[in-house]
């Protein structure tokens, strides 16, 4: 039987802090909500909008699995591996936080916000080596379709790999398009965030920036109500062990 | 349990995320804490001191982290140990929020 858990986006955390707004679905940093800990492995999904010119001074990350996906604006990227990358809308951005790194983060403009996805995995290892990866999506291949992002292995089916069984799609819908998802991996739980538009998902209704998560399914249902609806799909293990 | 101070010891292997989790746990007005390096420094400052939570933080394997669990079982049988993951301030609050909350323990 599944199990829906629907986070509309206005119960949603709200950080505010003149530079950065941040709306967290799961509790993070001070906001704190016992209901709101993650959904299986996946423990951090935050909406974030950085001012012009402005981002986060260098700070530390350790063993998480970290995927930022911009929606709008160029976000600058520095780590003490060495790399000073640009993303932008149309990329993906992962970093294995493993045994430690440090990194910077700002919008590369000063005139013009940068809206981003900034979310977080428990891994399924321990102290691996930090490791960044960014890959440029195809979009065109995104139209009425869910189209693989992330996944666990290097060389699946494009986009990047993360130290997880995780897969994540996202898609950019007609209205009235139907697709359904099937799930990768017995164990997996999905959860469903709306970017922009509206969807109607195994019967529930939801709107921009809501987000969904199923347990106990292998499929799930899908259907665009409005043009332009472009959804995430995050496929992630339910239980989080970690070897070392 | 209502506590006035929260104590916490975090063990990590990276010195300068050590760092900023010390000044992270020691900005908070109720909280305190020390950083460690190791698993067997943790056992030393536990024998000298005592703490509410030990934080397991980047480097220490599950393994290690099963021998810490059966020493301290003797040493400071009510510390609390849990992993902490992130490396930072995004997961250091909820973390120990939820702890203290596992175990009815109130900060006032």
């Amino acid at each position: 039987m599944a199990t829906h858990t629907l986070h509309k986006a206005d119960t949603r955390g709200n950080a505010e802090h003149g530079w950065l707004n941040s709306r967290q679905t799961f509790s993070f940093a001070s906001y704190y909500n016992p209901e709101r800990m993650g959904f299986g492995a996946l423990r951090v999904l935050n909406d974030d909008t950085v001012a012009g010119g402005r981002g986060f001074g260098t700070h530390p990350h350790d063993n998480m699995e970290i995927i930022s996906i911009p929606l709008e604006g160029d976000l600058e990227h520095k780590d003490n591996l060495g790399n000073t990358e640009v993303i932008r809308q149309g990329d993906v951005q992962v970093m294995s936080a493993g045994t430690g790194v440090f990194h910077s983060e700002y919008n590369k403009h000063a005139d013009r916000e940068v809206k981003f996805l900034q979310i977080w995995l428990f891994p399924n290892r321990l102290n691996v080596s930090p490791r960044y990866d960014q890959v440029t999506l195809d979009m065109a291949a995104m139209q009425n379709n869910l189209q693989q992002i992330i996944s666990p292995a290097p060389g699946s089916h494009g986009g990047a790999w993360i130290h997880q069984d995780a897969w994540f799609h996202m898609g950019a819908f007609e209205k009235g398009r139907q697709v359904a998802y099937d799930l990768k991996k017995e164990g997996n739980g999905v959860y469903l965030f709306v970017i922009n538009g509206s969807f109607t998902i195994d019967g529930q209704s939801l709107e921009k920036r809501d987000g969904l998560g199923i347990e106990g399914t292998a499929q799930v249902s899908i259907t665009a109500n409005e043009d332009n609806s472009q959804l995430l799909v995050m496929e992630v293990p339910m239980q989080v062990t970690q070897k070392s | 349990m209502v506590l006035d101070q929260l104590h916490i010891l975090a063990a990590g292997h990276h010195q300068e995320i050590m760092q900023v989790l010390h000044r992270l746990i020691n900005g908070r007005e109720n909280w305190t804490g020390k950083v460690v390096a190791s698993t067997e420094e943790a056992i030393t400052a536990c024998s000298e001191a005592p703490y509410h939570i030990l934080l397991l933080c980047a480097g220490i394997p599950e393994a290690d982290a099963a021998v810490i669990k059966e020493r301290l079982a003797a040493l400071q049988p009510h510390i609390i140990i849990i992993r902490h993951f992130g490396g930072g301030s995004g997961l250091l609050e909820s973390e120990i929020r939820a702890a203290l909350d596992a175990h009815q323990i109130q900060l006032r």
